[in-house]
């Protein structure tokens, strides 16, 4: 199943590498990965939506990387999830109008309007981007790009490493296995 | 040594900071873009012994021998590009086995980075999933904190490998060091000094005194946090017996009467019939490794499992785990003691059923009894090598990969920590002969045994030419010469119809060879001659080669096929054992 992890990292040369590389050499599915600056100088942030049977085993090998500072995993809590998708649709002017229509009703902006085509930009819940490129692509897709995932949690629960939190390492919650086979 | 003050160049640097982590010896070759690191070196030969390999991937093992045999951290040496590459083996080995080591590799010009320069390789980025980390230093002034932290990366926590590669600038550069660092390693926690979980203590105690059919699974993680004095206790002040992984060995007395053997594809029948017999699996320190666990949805069916690790992500990778223990094992296994009563009643009919399933076994084991044959059995070497050892005491034992390997894990009796050093995780051949060069180093006043094959020992035997040149007298060789890849001969008669496609192997003269290098050569092909020529090479004040010419086509027993659940042995080449029948 997927899961949506955030990542904070250390900001050093081949951070980025040290953390794609793992995800290659274990095998986990990469649907979705976004990296940027935090609000930290020096942290950066992922957000990692993976395709994984044992998500424990792929937070803990993300924890050993030295740059890690914390992983979360917010499948199942309260998140915002967001996605920015640039789309430049093929329109004849006759069929302009309706196109326009169509981005205005599902929230997208038109930021540019050529005599052939319009580039869109929508940023929304994933599930509301391929809704959007769905019901755009009979017009004709001539370009397409989309930012992944971006990820934070509702309310004050913030995912920071903060000034006063360093050291910050991943805590596993649950160490022990709850269904213990024992018995 | 230059004074605190003065400006000095960062190969001059990097020198001493080595010396403040306390190293006094490296392996290595030089080249250009490692050359002002080896200019550096003779103002501080007298702290910081360098020793010439003559092969990258034998420094690199020589260090990894070392550190192994000495609890310490390996140090080895490499110009850029192919120096580097060279070095990749020895460092996936490491990473493959939590040797402690730290690489350093010359890397090109800073300005040239990125050009495809003469001997530019981007080895930081090849080496990224097989080190604990890596650096990449273009600025003298950052040495001083990557190399206490390379060390301290290399050192602590789960051990391995850290490499540093240091451009030709940096290392000339000069720059008046600052040693008062601070490690800036926010993401990285020792896992030792994590807090012991009571809770989990207390129920692992729990379940160890509700078992009927406990056993405790020792790993490296005992030797290399040596903790197998508390081991020892849990095991007698418990009854519970004991079996030791490959890289176990050493951790817990094998003439211990609590003590089973090794489980796994070469383990004994009774050992991996307790494991799938047992209703608690106490791991300490080692890793479920498929050698070990074989097909691993059938290991241990009927075992709750407590897993000791100090690494959290080995726990709950490979096998479901009752109790998570995360720490060092010496420590967390204190904390155990403290909780067991001194007086939970030994399981001893448990015991016994085991040691009655060892009786029903180990007769029918072949490979223990000599056939009637004139030929030498490689287990007539290992018989004699085994009274030696006890006789004499003060040795260390380095195995190479193969037959030979798993027979001296087998019918050896290792007895003390780190006085069996094999390549485990990888399965490197090449490296015991320049691995027993690493711990000749580290224990000038033991005898060091090499266990090797024909075929591994032509992949690094240029090292006898280190040897010689450092001097070293302690090394002896027994070569296991079967004229075969020996282990994939034996897969490819067991599973594959005597198709010997690429084993058969030819060699030198091996005693002419050792000669050439100045090592006494000895040759053996009688079963009688082979306690004398050991006692000849334990005496010989130097280094010796004893070229045992063994039957060709002996065979590992048991063995447990691939994809197959351990309970499922070979223990002839006829004959299976079948999976064992609980009767209570
Ligand atoms: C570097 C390397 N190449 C290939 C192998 C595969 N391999 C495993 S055991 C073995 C045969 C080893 O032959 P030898 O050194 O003569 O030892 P023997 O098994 O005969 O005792 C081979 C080729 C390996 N483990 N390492
Ligand atoms: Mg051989």
């Amino acid at each position: 199943m997927s899961h949506t992890l955030i990542v904070l990292l250390h900001d050093r040369p081949g951070v980025l590498h040290r953390a794609v590389s793992l995800f290659r050499r274990r095998g986990y599915n990469i649907e979705s990965l976004t990296v940027g600056h935090s609000e930290v100088p020096g942290v950066s942030r992922m957000t990692a939506v993976v395709d994984a049977k044992d998500v424990e085993q792929v937070i803990r090998q993300l924890s050993r990387i030295v740059e890690v500072l914390t992983v979360s995993d917010v499948t199942n809590v309260p998140v915002v999830v967001r996605e920015t998708a640039l789309l430049k649709v093929s329109v004849t002017a006759d069929a302009q109008a309706a196109l326009l229509a169509v981005g205005a009703e599902l929230g997208a902006r038109a930021i540019d309007v050529g005599p052939s085509t319009v580039v869109f930009e929508l940023t929304a819940e994933p599930w509301a981007v391929d809704e959007f490129i769905a019901a755009v692509r009979p017009y004709g897709i001539r370009e397409l790009m989309r930012s992944g995932h971006l990820a934070m949690r509702c309310g004050a629960t913030a995912d920071t490493v903060g000034a006063a939190a360093a050291p910050y390492y991943f805590q596993a919650d649950g160490m022990s296995d709850p269904d213990s086979v024992e018995g | 040594m230059s004074t605190t003050l003065e400006a000095r160049t960062g190969a001059q640097i990097m020198c001493e900071a080595l010396i403040r982590q306390g190293v006094e010896v490296m392996f290595g070759i030089p080249g250009g873009a490692i050359m002002p690191f080896y200019h550096a070196m003779p103002e501080y030969a007298d702290r910081l012994r360098h020793v010439l390999c003559r092969h990258e991937q034998g420094a690199g093992h020589a260090a990894e021998g070392y550190a192994r045999a000495s609890g310490r951290v390996g140090v080895c040496i490499g110009t850029s590009g192919p120096g580097a590459t060279n070095l990749v083996t020895p460092i996936a080995d490491a990473w493959m086995d939590s040797t402690p080591l730290v690489a350093i590799t010359g890397q090109v010009h800073s300005a040239l980075i990125g050009t495809d320069a003469f001997q530019e390789t981007d080895i930081t980025g090849i080496t990224v999933p097989i080190t604990k980390h890596n650096y990449l230093v273009r600025h003298v002034a950052d040495l001083p904190r990557v190399f206490a932290e390379a060390f301290h990366l290399a050192s602590t926590g789960r051990p391995g490998p850290v490499l540093v590669d240091v451009t030709k600038d940096a290392q000339q550069a000069t720059a008046v060091p600052e040693w008062d660092v601070t490690l800036d390693l926010p993401g990285y926690r020792d896992d030792r000094e994590r807090a012991v979980d009571h809770d989990a203590v207390r129920e692992a105690v729990r379940l160890l005194q509700r078992a009927r059919r406990p056993l405790i699974l020792a790993g490296n993680g005992v030797i290399q946090s040596g903790a197998h004095a508390e081991l020892r206790t849990l095991a007698e002040r418990t009854g519970i017996p004991v079996i030791t992984t490959l890289h176990g060995l050493g951790a817990f007395p094998q003439d211990h009467p609590l003590s089973l053997g090794m489980p796994g594809m070469h383990g004994w029948v009774h050992v991996n019939r307790a494991i799938q017999e047992c209703d608690v699996l106490f791991n300490i320190g080692s890793r479920f490794d498929d050698r070990v666990t074989g097909k691993v949805s059938a290991f241990a069916p009927r075992a709750a499992v407590i897993h000791l690790d100090v690494d959290p992500s080995e726990i709950g990778k490979n096998v479901r785990t009752a109790v998570a223990l995360v720490g060092d094992a010496r420590r967390v296994l204190r904390v155990l003691l403290d909780e067991l009563p001194a007086c939970a009643p030994p399981p001893s009919a448990w015991l016994a059923r085991i040691r009655a399933m060892q009786e029903v076994h180990e007769p029918r084991q072949a490979y223990r009894r000599r056939p009637d044959t004139p030929v030498l059995m490689p287990h007539d070497v290992y018989a004699a090598l085994n009274a030696a050892l006890a006789a004499r005491g003060s040795y260390r034992v380095v195995t190479d990969v193969g037959q030979h390997q798993m027979w001296a894990a087998q019918l050896l009796d290792w007895r003390r920590p780190r006085t069996h050093i094999t390549s485990g995780g990888s399965g490197t051949m090449g490296f015991a002969v320049p691995a027993a060069l690493g711990a000749a180093i580290a224990c000038p006043d033991e005898t060091i045994w090499v266990v090797v094959g024909d075929g591994g020992f032509q992949m690094t035997n240029q090292e006898l030419a280190t040897i010689q040149q450092e001097g070293i007298t302690n090394v002896k060789i027994a070569l296991i010469n079967n004229g075969y890849l020996g282990m994939v001969r034996q897969w490819q008669e067991l599973f594959e119809g005597r198709r010997y496609s690429g084993t058969p192997l030819s060699g030198p003269s091996f005693t002419r060879l050792a000669e050439a290098y100045g090592v006494r050569g000895i040759a053996v092909d009688t079963v009688d001659a082979v306690p004398g020529a050991i006692a000849e090479a334990w005496d010989h004040p130097g280094p010796v080669l004893i070229d045992f010419r063994v039957e060709r086509e002996a065979n590992v027993f048991p063995i447990v096929p691939q994809g197959k659940s351990i309970g499922e042995m070979l223990v002839s080449a006829d004959r299976a054992e079948e999976p064992p029948c609980l009767t209570h």
